[in-house]
């Protein structure tokens, strides 16, 4: 075995638990805005994709379970896949519904919506996901949400384990938003 | 002579960094998060980054010596 691991490495179990927490109580799902505000903060501060290239658990988990354990056909990814237009367009696809979620969690805050005990995995279905709802301290808003964000999470790591099986290990990392995001980050950053 | 030598295809790479994890010789950086770049005085051509790309924008190119 490789020795001096670093301990960024181990990240995918981070990631791992984030997961299991979300079955036992969805306001954990809040500790998945990291996942969003340190990439985003690296490449606007540092200028390079150091989340991606080394802290990402999620990478790591597909590159565990579809590299080590072998549960991936390692095929290339559809062209059409990495193409520019399906990766912007993806981003802003889901940029969109990350927006329309705020929008009902904010409903849910105004008190014009009740809170949905529900999590909708790939942005269609409605799973019922009332046991990990064990009440909040402030507004309903809180967790309506941990169950949106959770939703977006589970998606995608949902849809990463699908390209992982069907392509390589880690094919969510040529269309992930976040990937695009920050990588789109530091182009104009170069520039400039 | 020539040499085989891992070349990235920098208008196609997602900059995710997977070709820089597995190679063996640290050859590899991803500078400022827009491409990988290969330092071809330390690749030594083994192709692991080629297999590993998830989008598969690294080839091994015969390079001159």
């Amino acid at each position: 075995m490789r020795q001096n691991k670093k301990w960024y490495e181990y990240l995918w179990i981070a990631s791992l638990t984030y997961l299991l927490l979300g079955f036992f109580n969805i306001l954990f799902a809040w500790l998945g805005l990291l996942c969003f505000f340190i990439p985003l903060l690296i490449s606007i501060i540092k200028g390079n994709k150091a989340y991606c290239n080394k802290f990402c658990g999620r990478g790591q988990l597909f590159s565990l379970v579809g590299g080590r354990f072998g549960l991936s056909r390692k095929k290339e990814v559809p062209k059409w896949m990495k193409s520019k237009y399906f990766r912007y367009g993806f981003l802003a696809f889901f940029l969109t519904m990350f927006l329309l979620m705020l929008w009902n969690t904010y409903l849910v805050f105004a008190g014009t919506k009740n809170l949905h005990m529900a999590v909708t995995l790939l942005w269609t279905f409605k799973l019922p996901w009332h046991w990990a709802y064990h009440g909040t301290l402030f507004s309903d808003g809180v967790a309506q949400f941990a169950f949106g964000f959770y939703s977006v999470m589970l998606t995608s790591t949902v849809l990463g384990f699908l390209t992982m099986i069907l392509f390589k290990p880690r094919s969510w990392c040529v269309y992930c938003p976040m990937g695009t995001m920050t990588q789109l980050i530091c182009k104009v950053k170069s520039k400039s | 002579m020539t040499k085989r030598k891992a070349t990235v295809s920098t208008r196609d790479c997602v900059a995710c960094g997977c070709c820089m994890k597995v190679c063996p010789k640290k050859a590899i950086t991803v500078p400022k998060g827009i491409y990988a770049e290969v330092n071809r005085d330390l690749c030594v051509g083994c192709g692991i980054c080629a297999k590993e790309c998830p989008a598969s924008v690294i080839t091994l190119e015969e390079v001159k010596v």
